[in-house]
């Protein structure tokens, strides 16, 4: 029984830690500051610089400080994130987002990747279990002599540990 | 000079066309030949000529190319120091008054210049290639005629699509448009180099790969071969891509030095799989594994290098590096295509010849974190491409194009970028073979230690992963980077010391000497361990982002602006002007602890040729943080000079990294010091044997 406690013990701590991560990542930003440099980091400066609007200031950037005092206009008057940023797309088009949304196609951009890690990442546990003695037979080469020596004098001069 | 340079081109092209077919119809008349009891070639000539001495013509062809392109390179230089306005490129992208460096700059400036610069660094490392033919006469024939195919490649494209000496039709212009004026900073005359020096440099190991693979060359020597090759390109392009970084960081003039442009994710992208080959290749020399694997990471490295200059010279996806855009697309893309179809039709030929000769004995080994390693990197390179691509695909796909920017990056690429540095740690401390629990426990109590220790020390300094009562995605992910650094750092320094320690009861040297001796036995290991503490501080330098400040004020005389513990003072304006450019000057005196402690002279300037702006950046840089002070001109309304300051911690850090892994990588490339020299030095070793590599072996 006292191994079992101790599982529940873990147990436990382990949801607790994973509640705390939770909140902490489900708090937002809610004063008008950190509002506007969040904002200011989710949207593009349209002059074709490339830049976050948060952080143009490329010299006689002609949009940037419009689109700044359209933000802090919005912020102002109370206006949500969400329509802020419905209001910028709207009038500047889906490019003024610095990010893609979660809707649609967009969600593809997020789940890829992540998608991609977790297969490439079974994939490689699959292909040790597989590689490993005892599952599979090592091939075994064509040889001769000479070539062997050599392959083995070279592993050698490679260092005790691969070179690494 | 223009016609001379033309001329040098298609003189260039049809050397390299020769190289291309002599070479091949050599290789073929080799291969079908058969070979004598004596193991030599059976005598198969072709109109008398014999495959060898066809092979030799082929390889003198080339390296009489590489004089070619020389030519049509200096004819270019020429042309932009003799002002010679009658050549398009020059007019477009000089003028006189251009400093002499920046003229050099002219040549890759533009499309055409910079192709040629590309072609005549793949005829320089040709030139290298060719020369060292003696280190194994067919490997390096392979080797030389699949260089020439990609030769023939760059010089069609100069040569029928984007000729750098094509004549300006009209009036000849008394002076030319000037250089863009983000391209006339000290470091674009090294930085283009640097990184078209990497970016053509993984030719060569993709040449010898894919001819080891045609021919079947037995073990992994083309692999020992091409260790220099693929790690000073890969040197290069480290050097190259941070020298960018620096350069969009001081010119730039937004306080950061990455963006996720898609011209420096064009350059990340091999690097990134080019790092994965550099780990791999030591699976194939040490156990014969990972074969097919080390084949594709080097295919697919050269093939990212095009498709870096695709994407960025196409026009396919935008960009503020893009200095030089047009129509080329449709050649790479060709291009591309067939180089990936040889690819994949050797590969499925000779695919019997990769198989591994050795299994993996367990989980938790040296070889596994190898392959977690790779994965790592690999799946990086994936979500780079695809963050880049992904703006095309949306708009091939619903006809809409979105922004894929920074804050798609920072969430998806960092978590990755942290795992990789933890792999970093846990790597090298993983035996070969299999590891034991009492070995874990060895090898990770300490880095584990210091970890918790770092991560307790971080949150008492005020490093936490919340702000104002809010979860702070970057301040976590500081306090993630500092804490695996520093675990990182303990679990590397622990390995030379551990290793010293021994030497030193051996020999009775004091540790620094052991630590040296240690390093010379086996360069390649503890250079590579160098890099990992580059890498290390690099990450801290980028972890300290998450606390850049900033103020903005417009600054009358006398006004002051606080930031950090420093308090900057406007004392003046001036103005200033030569032939190239007019300048405007803000003179702020920097106080520390009310103490006047230097002045910085942040500046804008107009370029009179083209007529555009530029800001120069003033920076402090200490260990601890930048202060980074912008001009950013005056306010149209209330004439009132506008002053940006940044405080950016540890951004040094980030360069001093470079210095260790570039460090590292000339360490790694020294030559270990043979049994028979080390014998001399350290008593009780084993007999002196004779290396398997030197010059001509076979």
């Amino acid at each position: 029984m006292k191994p079992l406690r101790h599982l529940n013990s873990w147990i436990k701590a382990a949801q607790a830690v994973a509640l705390a991560v939770v909140v902490c990542f489900s708090m937002g930003a809610t004063d008008a500051s950190s509002r506007y440099t969040d904002l200011n980091h989710r949207l593009m400066c349209t002059c074709g610089c490339a830049q976050v609007l948060g952080e143009c200031n490329h010299v006689g950037c002609p949009n940037s400080a419009g689109e700044l005092d359209e933000l802090r206009a919005g912020i102002a008057a109370g206006t949500s994130d969400k329509e802020i940023l419905a209001s910028f797309v709207a009038k500047y088009g889906a490019t003024v987002l610095a990010a893609p949304t979660t809707q649609g196609f967009d969600l593809v951009a997020w789940i890829a990747p992540f998608a991609v890690f977790a297969a490439a990442l079974l994939g490689t546990i699959l292909l040790v279990r597989r590689w490993s003695v005892g599952k599979t037979d090592a091939v075994k080469l064509p040889s001769d002599p000479a070539t062997d020596a050599l392959r083995e004098q070279i592993r050698r001069e490679t260092g005790a540990d691969g070179g690494y | 000079m223009a016609a001379f340079g033309s001329l040098s081109l298609l003189i260039a092209l049809a050397l390299a066309a020769y190289n291309l077919l002599a070479g091949t119809l050599a290789l073929r008349m080799l291969a079908t030949a058969g070979t004598s009891a004596s193991g030599r070639p059976r005598g198969f000539s072709l109109g008398g000529i014999s495959p060898e001495r066809l092979a030799d013509t082929a390889r003198r062809a080339g390296i009489a190319g590489f004089f070619a392109v020389t030519a049509a390179a200096f004819a270019l230089i020429w042309s932009v120091f003799t002002n010679d306005f009658s050549i398009a490129y020059i007019m477009e992208h000089s003028n006189r008054a251009l400093p002499g460096a920046y003229k050099f700059s002219a040549l890759w400036s533009g499309q055409e210049g910079s192709l040629l610069l590309w072609a005549w660094l793949l005829a320089t490392y040709g030139f290298v290639l060719r020369l060292t033919h003696k280190t194994d006469v067919t490997l390096y024939a392979y080797a030389g005629a699949i260089l020439a195919a990609i030769q023939v490649f760059f010089l069609s494209v100069l040569n029928f699509a984007a000729p750098p000496f094509a004549l300006l039709q009209g009036e000849i212009p008394a002076d030319g448009n000037g250089l863009n004026p983000l391209l006339q900073y000290p470091e674009m005359v090294i930085h283009p180099p640097m990184l078209y020096l990497g970016y053509v440099g993984f030719s060569v190991p993709f040449c010898f790969a894919l001819g080891a693979l045609m021919m079947r060359y037995p073990g992994e020597k083309w692999i020992r071969i091409t260790r220099v090759w693929t790690m000073v390109t890969w040197m290069f392009l480290t050097t190259g891509i941070f020298l960018g970084m620096h350069w969009a960081y001081a010119v730039l003039g937004w306080g950061g030095y990455w963006g996720w442009d898609p011209v420096e994710n064009a350059s990340f992208m091999p690097w990134l799989t080019g790092t994965a080959f550099l780990h791999s290749v030591m699976m194939q020399e040490k156990k014969g594994m990972m074969k097919s694997w080390n084949v594709w990471l080097i295919f697919s490295t050269f093939l990212l290098t095009m498709l870096g200059t695709l994407l960025t010279r196409a026009g396919l996806v935008s960009s503020v590096h893009a200095f030089a855009q047009s129509s080329i697309g449709t050649w790479f893309v060709t291009f591309m295509i067939i180089v990936l179809a040889v690819c994949i039709f050797t590969y499925v030929l000779q695919r019997s010849h990769l198989k591994s000769e050795h299994r993996l004995e367990s989980l938790v080994s040296r070889e596994s974190s190898f392959l977690f390693n790779n994965l790592v990197l690999l799946v990086a390179c994936f979500v780079i491409l695809w963050g880049t691509l992904f703006p095309i695909l949306s708009e091939y796909v619903v006809g809409n194009k979105v922004t894929v920017g920074a804050p798609w990056y920072n969430r998806v690429a960092v978590p990755i970028g942290l795992f990789l540095l933890f792999l970093t740690g846990v790597g090298p401390l993983l035996p070969w073979r299999a590891t034991s629990m009492k070995s874990i426990k060895r090898n990770f109590i300490l880095p584990v230690i210091v970890l918790w220790v770092t991560v307790f020390v971080c949150l008492a300094v005020g490093v936490r992963p919340w702000k104002d009562g809010a979860f702070d995605t970057g301040n976590f992910y500081a306090l993630v980077a500092f804490a695996l650094s520093t675990a990182v750092f303990s679990a590397v320094a622990s390995e030379f010391i551990r290793g010293a320690a021994v030497i030193s009861k051996q020999t009775g040297r004091n540790l620094i000497s052991s630590v040296y001796l240690l390093t010379r036995r086996n360069t390649r290991r503890y250079g590579g361990y160098v890099i990992h503490i580059g890498v290390v501080v690099i990450v801290i330098g980028l972890a300290g982002a998450a606390f850049n400040r900033n103020q903005e004020r417009e600054m009358a005389l006398h006004d002051r602006m606080a930031i950090g513990p420093y308090t900057l003072e406007c004392v003046g304006f001036t103005q200033d002007s030569n032939l190239n450019f007019n300048s405007e000057y803000a003179m702020l005196d920097v106080y520390k602890g009310g103490k006047k402690v230097f002045q910085m002279t942040p500046e804008k300037r107009i370029y009179l040729a083209s007529e555009q702006p530029q800001t120069m950046v003033a920076i402090h840089s200490v260990p601890g943080w930048d202060l980074y002070v912008v001009y950013e001109g005056t306010n149209p309304q209330t004439g009132q000079p506008i002053i940006k300051a940044f405080l950016n911690p540890l951004v040094s850090w980030i360069w001093a990294g470079v210095v260790l892994i570039v460090f590292g990588t000339v360490v790694a490339l020294v030559p270990s010091l043979s049994p028979a020299t080390a014998a001399l030095r350290v008593p009780a070793r084993t007999a002196p044997v004779e290396p398997a590599f030197k010059g001509g072996l076979q």
